[in-house]
């Protein structure tokens, strides 16, 4: 099967039905999207798909097929940031940082849709993504940041 | 300021040793002759040294013991070495160094000490060194009761300290030019004309020089980075994914392992059929472990799908299978025969409340642990030798329990310690460790990571203690008068304690922390702990005892102010017996604005509750909605003597007062069929975003000690909650957690 991840296209060799999480992380050793719940409630494994967030724990390897995945990886890195990594330097809104890979992921994906959310917005946005460690105020502060720096450029 | 001769009393002695191109400065440890076996460091003859600053030619490498669960100690050891040392972020790496005595948390210890933390006293201060010197001789290198801070706060600045004034003398011996004339900077010593001198090329003559021990530390006015806001070490790879946590690890050809373990926790498996599992894609091998079976496959999922096609024949649990019977285990203890301690007996409680009594009963019941970031392992095992790579708070303690399983010597096992999802207290246990021993025991020559599935990790995690709290109390001309608290809980000390193969004199103090040492001079004040025998296994969780006994007490004496018809904060204030405590009180009454006009349907609630030696104090202001309680604010005034890092202070704070609250909202562990019903995040879910209030914190640098604050926010945030739902709906909520009697948005 020919998975396509930030760019790269490689041929994998799995059951139609496995997760796109152990895809990436146990085949294709992108570790970024990380194991949380593995039933949708945490968001610690949220990549896109096709621009859009989604939780890799719940799709397949034969649904993303022919299909563009961006991992937190793709978006960005340490020497060329993504708008939403830098606002979440900017802000140091990691704690144990193991939710923040998906934290900016659907952050991202949802503000290239809202460029000037509201804080409703936000909060509708952002509750599928726990962090255990609270840092959600610090998130809503980042997400405002972001929205701004990706507004000026 | 402190000097290098004080602490050596505690036979604490910064030396140097010559590494490979250079030196290192760091604790050296030397058995010395002291008449008090207690206080005897080592064995007779044995000398130690461990390094916390490393610096050859190639660059400079600070050691950070204390383990980085999330909490950034990596970053708040690192600052407070190179605070006195004069290095910059950026300009040093990091490790954690290996499991060793040497690195002995000097902080734990007292805090096991039956004393309040207000309570200076000489009997005090004994017994704290004595505890403290328990923890020394097991060697306890442990990250946990918020000890990093304390611990690290003077000794790591000493190393610090050291290390500088001995390249300084380096430098001087090479140039000719007097040490009062050199002053050091970036990295490096600079002359008085201005050239710098890095430390990388002093550091072979500095391991040829006895190291400088007359040092004293900087006044806290010169300080360049602690209390000033700082960028964590972490803080890029954890925005950018680039961080490898445990569960990340990968080596070439390693194998993936799954467990299931009966989940009737301790129960014996009877027998089971891996007849499908087998037969599964990926599948290498099945292998019996105690009291379950790992699969190891050539990936996770395949390994997890395999674990759950094997059917098992479980054995009963150890513990009444049903939640019911475990909550009237607690009720019937509250009885002589299970009477822990009576720590607090003021006045005549039983005079003061004589028929006017008012009474209310509390509960806190198990609640898990459950870090976003799964426990796991990776381990190798041969037979000269083993490697584990795994987050662990207790490194030691880890050796010791691989010993006992693989056979071999402590000293051939080495720890590789990683930075942590999270942990709350989760990663003090050693299921993990223990289950990936055996599994690397029988598969010796192989290098496997296991992870747990999140079901896994929920149906063994030892929770957080079941309690009760009955409460009797008198009020009279506008005050409360008698104040009389029991509480009757399982003791997750000993149930952990028992686990580590430790034993702890005396009563279990935690069965009474947060409850017993509030700083309130009520003339008639009664607190006892009853234990209730052992349940379900149960464990530390984040702030322990004062989890639940801070919702007990402060709720119980709100009811009380109530019922005086007093306001809840000025009584809280009057009572207040303790200057730094009320200074924390009189802080967040300002900063909430306490006493002005909230409007319909809204309320406000004050709590207070001292653990881990930090007075911390919390409103809550909450508005009573058509769809339920939504917490609209939150207010934070907490004295931890000093800040070291504000915004890690800040994010820390917030993070605590999350956690209690979405706790104490919707969280809870049942037993039914001696299983824990609660299997994912689904039902366990703790607070959401949208849930999240806006949270105000301000840091007080009143107290003598310095504190560390993982903990202290967790316990004052629940009785804040119910207080304030009080204000707003009359409604007294007595039990944990509050969505069984109440709605949230
Ligand atoms: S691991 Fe996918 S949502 Fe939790
Ligand atoms: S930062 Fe630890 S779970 Fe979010």
């Amino acid at each position: 099967m020919r998975i396509t991840v930030n760019g790269v296209t490689t041929n994998v060799d799995v059951e139609d039905e496995m997760p796109l999480l152990w895809v990436l992380r146990d085949e294709l050793k992108v570790k970024g999207p990380k194991y949380g719940c593995g039933i949708a409630q945490c968001g610690a494994c949220t990549v896109h798909v096709d621009g859009l967030a989604v939780r890799s724990c719940s799709i397949t390897a034969k649904q993303v097929e022919g299909r563009d995945v961006t991992t937190i990886e793709g978006i960005g890195s340490p020497d060329a940031l993504h708008a939403v990594q830098e606002a979440w330097i900017e802000h140091q809104v990691a704690q144990c940082g193991y939710c923040q890979s998906g934290q900016i992921m659907s952050a991202a994906s949802f503000l290239s849709m809202h460029p000037s959310p509201s804080d409703d917005q936000i909060d509708h946005a952002m509750s599928a993504n726990l962090c255990r460690c609270g840092t959600y105020p610090r998130i809503r502060e980042a997400i405002k940041t972001a929205a701004a720096k990706m507004r000026e450029a | 300021m402190v000097n290098v001769g004080k602490i050596a009393r505690r036979s604490f002695l910064v030396g140097s040793v010559a590494v490979a191109g250079g030196v290192a400065f760091g604790y050296y440890a030397v058995q010395k002759p002291h008449k008090n076996p207690l206080l005897a460091s080592l064995a007779d003859g044995e000398a130690t040294f461990n390094p916390w600053v490393k610096i050859s030619s190639k660059g400079i490498t600070l050691i950070t013991p204390h383990a980085d669960l999330g909490q950034g100690a990596y970053s708040m050891q690192a600052a407070l070495i190179a605070e006195e040392l004069d290095l910059e972020f950026g300009q040093f790496d990091i490790e954690p160094g290996v499991p060793a005595a040497a690195y002995y948390n000097t902080a734990l210890g007292a805090e096991l000490a039956p004393f309040r933390s207000t309570d200076e006293s000489f009997q005090a201060e004994t017994m704290r060194t004595v505890f403290s010197s328990v923890t020394k001789l097991m060697g306890a290198q442990g990250t946990g009761g918020s000890s990093s801070v304390p611990d690290s706060f003077e000794k790591l600045r000493i190393a610090g300290a050291v290390a500088r004034e001995t390249l300084k003398k380096a430098a001087s011996k090479r140039t000719g030019i007097d040490v009062s004339d050199l002053t050091t900077r970036q990295a490096a010593v600079v002359l008085p004309d201005g050239t710098m001198l890095t430390y990388a090329e002093l550091a072979a003559d500095a391991a040829k020089i006895k190291p400088v021990k007359n040092v004293e530390l900087r006044d806290p006015s010169e300080w360049r980075l602690v209390g000033k806001e700082m960028q964590r070490l972490d803080i890029i790879p954890k925005s950018t994914g680039t961080l490898t946590y445990g569960i990340d690890l990968d080596f070439e050809g390693m194998l993936y392992a799954a467990v299931k373990v009966n989940p009737r926790q301790g129960g014996e498996l009877n027998g089971y059929d891996a007849s499908t599992a087998e037969t599964m894609r990926g599948v290498q091998k099945i292998l019996p472990v105690t009291n379950g079976v790992a699969v190891i496959a050539n990936n996770t999922w395949r390994a997890f799908k395999a674990v759950d096609a094997i059917t098992y024949d479980w054995g009963d649990a150890p513990y009444p299978a049903e939640q019911a019977d475990h909550w009237k285990a607690v009720e019937a203890s509250f009885t002589d025969d299970f009477l822990d301690n009576e720590w607090r007996a003021d006045g005549d409680v039983d005079a003061a409340i004589d028929g006017n009594s008012i009474e209310a009963e509390y509960r806190a019941p198990y609640v898990a642990h459950q870090p976003l970031e799964p426990i796991g392992a990776v381990i190798k095992v041969t037979d000269d030798r083993l490697d584990i790579w795994v987050g662990h708070q207790m490194p030691r303690f880890v050796q010791q329990q691989i010993a006992a399983i693989t056979g071999h010597d402590v000293k051939d096992i080495h720890l590789h310690n990683q930075y942590m999802g999270g942990s709350f207290g989760h990663r003090l246990e050693f299921e993990n460790v223990k289950l990936a021993a055996e599994i690397g025991n029988q598969m010796r020559g192989e290098i496997i990571k296991l992870t747990f599935s999140r079901e896994e990790d929920f149906a063994h995690d030892f929770p957080r203690q079941i309690a009760m709290a009955r409460g009797r109390g008198a009020v009279s001309g506008g005050q409360v008068e008698a104040y009389d608290l029991g509480v009757a809980a399982v003791s997750s000390s000993d149930s952990q304690g028992a686990r580590a193969n430790l034993s702890r004199p005396g009563p279990d103090g935690q069965l009474a922390a947060g409850a017993w040492n509030l700083p309130y001079a009520v003339p008639n004040f009664r607190m006892r702990t009853y234990k209730v025998p052992e349940l379900a296994p149960t464990s530390s969780w984040r702030s322990v005892g004062a989890s639940s006994n801070g919702f007990f007490a402060d709720c119980f004496l709100d009811e009380l102010i109530h019922a005086a018809g007093a306001d809840p904060m000025a009584e809280r204030i009057r009572l207040c017996d303790h200057d730094v405590s009320r200074k924390v009180l009189e802080a967040v009454a300002e900063m909430s604005g306490w006493g002005t006009d909230l409007g319909e349907n809204r309320g406000r609630g004050v709590a207070f509750v001292e653990s881990f030696g930090v007075p911390i104090a919390e409103v809550i202001e909450v508005t009573n909605t058509e769809n339920g309680i939504r917490i609209d604010k939150v207010f934070v005034a907490a004295d931890v003597g000093t800040v070291v890092d504000p915004i890690n202070f800040d994010n820390h704070v917030k993070g605590g007062v999350v956690w209690g609250l979405g706790h104490a909202m919707n969280c809870e562990i049942t037993y039914a069929d001696g299983m824990a019903e609660q299997s994912n995040f689904h039902a366990h879910e703790g607070m959401r975003l949208h849930q999240c209030p806006e949270i105000v914190v301000r840091g007080l640098e009143n107290a003598e000690k310095v504190r560390g604050i993982g903990e202290p926010p967790v316990p004052p945030a629940a009785p804040a909650l119910a207080n304030a739902i009080f204000a707003a709906t009359g409604q007294r909520i007595r039990e944990m957690p509050f969505n069984k009697h109440i709605q949230f948005v």
